[in-house]
C-alpha cells in the first residue's frame, strides 16, 4: 500500500470510478491517525475505523460498511457509470484538535481477477501457461466491456453535440422572427401614435 | 494484460522476484478538487526507480489545474501552472517520500475532476528468468507478446476514455450555455424593443401642447 494522502478527522473524501457494468472493483486501504505528542502517525490506532460508502450512478448505495483501520472492500457494478467511493472515519471526536489529521493509504484495482496462486505454484509448465491464458482471456473480456461502455458514452456525446447544433439553429430562427415581428410592431405602433398626435 | 489499477500479474516465484526487483505499482485515482483547494499525494519510492506521473483534468471550468512534484528534500522536480494534461517521467535520485500536489487555488467557483496515474517502477517480467534453465517456450513468448500488446491497449483505452469524458463535459457545458444565452437574448430583445416604443411615446406626451400649436 504505497500511495497515501491526508484528510481531516471528520472529513469525507471521495474518489470517482467510471466503470462499465459487471466489473469487480477491489480496494485496499490503511488509515493512521496523527499523534500530537509523538509528532508522528500512529502505526495502528485502536478503535479507529473507516466508513466506506459506494454509490452507483443511479444513486443507489452498493456498499456501506464500517471497516477497521486496515481493510479490503470490494463491489461489483450493476450499471455502467460513475461510481463514487467515499471514505469517512468513525471518529467521534468533535473537538477538532489543531493539526489532527488522518493518513489514508489507498490502492484501488478495477477489473482484476485474482490469479489462483496455488495453481501457478504447482510448477507444472502446461498448467502455468494455462492459468495465465485464462487470466488473459478474462482481461480481454474486461477490455471488451470497457469498449462497449465507451461506445455508449460516445453516443451520448454525439447526441449532446447534435442537440447543441439544432438548438443554435432553432434559437437563431426564433430570434430572427422575434426581431422582425417586433420591428413591424414598433413601426406600426409609432406611426399610429404620430398620426394620433397629429404630427404626421 | 494488466487490469486498471494495477500493472503486471504477479509472477509465480514471488519471493525470489520480490527480493530481486523493485515492486512495480501503479495508482490511478479520479477525484474531485473543490475550488480554492489543494490535494497532495505521497508515495515512498526507492532510489533508482523510474516513475511516471500523468494527469488530466476531466471536468470543470477551463479544464486546467496546477501540478507540482517534489522530492523528499523539497526540491521541486516538476511544476506547471494551469495545465490540462501532462505526463512526466523521472528517476528517483534518492530514497524517501515523494509528494505531488494538485491545486485549484486560482479558481473561485469551479471545482474540477482530476485524474492522475502514478506508476512506480517497471513492470516485472511475466516469466522471470532467475530460475530458468531453458529459453522461453513458444507459448510463453506468445504470452509475453500478448501481455505487451494488451498493456498498450489498456493505455490507449484509458487515454481515449479520458479525452472522451473531457469532450463530453465540454459539449454539455456548451449545450447549457447556448440554451441559457438564447433564452436570455430573446427576452432582452423583447423587453428592449417594447420598452423603446413606450419610451418614445413618453417623450411626445409632454410636448402635446407645443406640438398641436406647431402642427396647426
Amino acid at each position: 500500500l504505497a500511495l497515501y494522502f491526508h484528510i481531516g478527522e471528520r472529513e469525507e473524501k471521495c474518489i470517482i470510478e467510471d466503470i462499465p457494468s459487471d466489473t469487480l472493483v477491489v480496494g485496499n486501504y490503511k488509515v493512521q491517525r496523527w499523534d500530537i505528542h509523538k509528532h508522528g502517525f500512529l502505526e495502528s490506532a485502536p478503535g479507529l475505523g473507516m466508513f466506506v460508502t459506494v454509490t452507483s450512478p443511479t444513486g443507489e448505495v452498493l456498499l456501506s460498511k464500517l471497516y477497521g483501520p486496515q481493510g479490503t472492500f470490494s463491489f461489483t457494478s450493476y450499471v455502467s457509470g460513475e461510481h463514487i467511493i467515499c471514505f469517512q472515519s468513525n471518529s467521534t471526536r468533535f473537538a477538532v484538535i489543531a493539526g489532527s489529521k488522518l493518513r489514508i493509504h489507498l490502492d484501488i484495482r478495477v477489473g482484476e481477477h485474482f490469479l489462483d496462486e496455488s495453481a501457478i505454484q504447482a510448477k507444472d509448465k502446461v498448467n502455468e501457461v494455462n492459468v495465465r491464458l485464462e487470466h488473459l482471456i478474462e482481461q480481454i473480456h474486461h477490455v471488451t466491456r470497457e469498449q462497449d461502455y465507451e461506445r455508449e458514452r460516445e453516443e451520448k456525446f454525439r447526441k449532446t453535440s447534435e442537440e447543441t447544433n439544432s438548438n443554435i439553429l432553432w434559437w437563431a430562427i426564433v430570434q430572427t422572427l422575434i426581431l422582425i415581428s417586433v420591428v413591424i410592431w414598433q413601426i406600426k405602433s409609432l406611426r399610429d401614435f404620430f398620426i394620433a398626435k397629429k404630427l404626421v | 494484460m494488466p487490469p486498471r489499477g494495477s500493472r503486471g500479474p504477479l509472477p509465480p516465484l514471488l519471493l525470489v522476484w520480490a527480493l530481486a526487483a523493485c515492486a512495480a505499482r501503479a495508482s490511478e485515482i479520479t477525484f474531485e478538487l473543490p475550488d480554492n483547494a489543494k490535494q497532495c499525494f505521497y508515495e515512498e519510492i526507492a532510489q533508482g526507480t523510474k516513475c511516471t506521473l500523468e494527469f488530466q483534468v476531466i471536468t470543470g471550468g477551463h479544464y486546467d489545474v496546477d501540478c507540482r512534484l517534489e522530492d523528499p528534500d523539497g526540491i521541486v522536480l516538476y511544476k506547471e501552472m494551469k495545465k490540462q494534461y501532462d505526463s512526466f517521467t523521472f528517476t528517483a535520485s534518492r530514497n524517501g517520500t515523494y509528494k505531488f500536489c494538485f491545486s485549484n487555488e486560482f479558481s473561485t467557483f469551479t471545482h474540477k475532476t482530476v485524474y492522475f496515474d502514478f506508476q512506480v517502477g517497471e513492470d516485472p517480467p511475466l516469466f522471470p528468468s532467475e530460475n530458468r534453465v531453458t529459453a522461453l517456450t513458444q507459448m510463453e513468448s506468445a504470452c509475453v507478446s500478448i501481455h505487451e500488446a494488451l498493456k498498450s491497449v489498456i493505455d490507449y483505452q484509458t487515454h481515449f476514455r479520458l479525452r472522451e469524458a473531457q469532450g463530453r463535459s465540454r459539449a454539455e457545458d456548451l449545450n447549457t450555455r447556448v440554451a441559457y444565452w438564447s433564452i436570455g437574448e430573446a427576452i432582452i430583445l423583447l423587453v428592449v424593443s417594447i420598452g423603446q416604443v413606450f419610451l418614445l411615446k413618453s417623450f411626445f406626451s409632454d410636448k402635446r401642447s407645443t406640438a398641436t400649436r406647431v402642427g396647426s
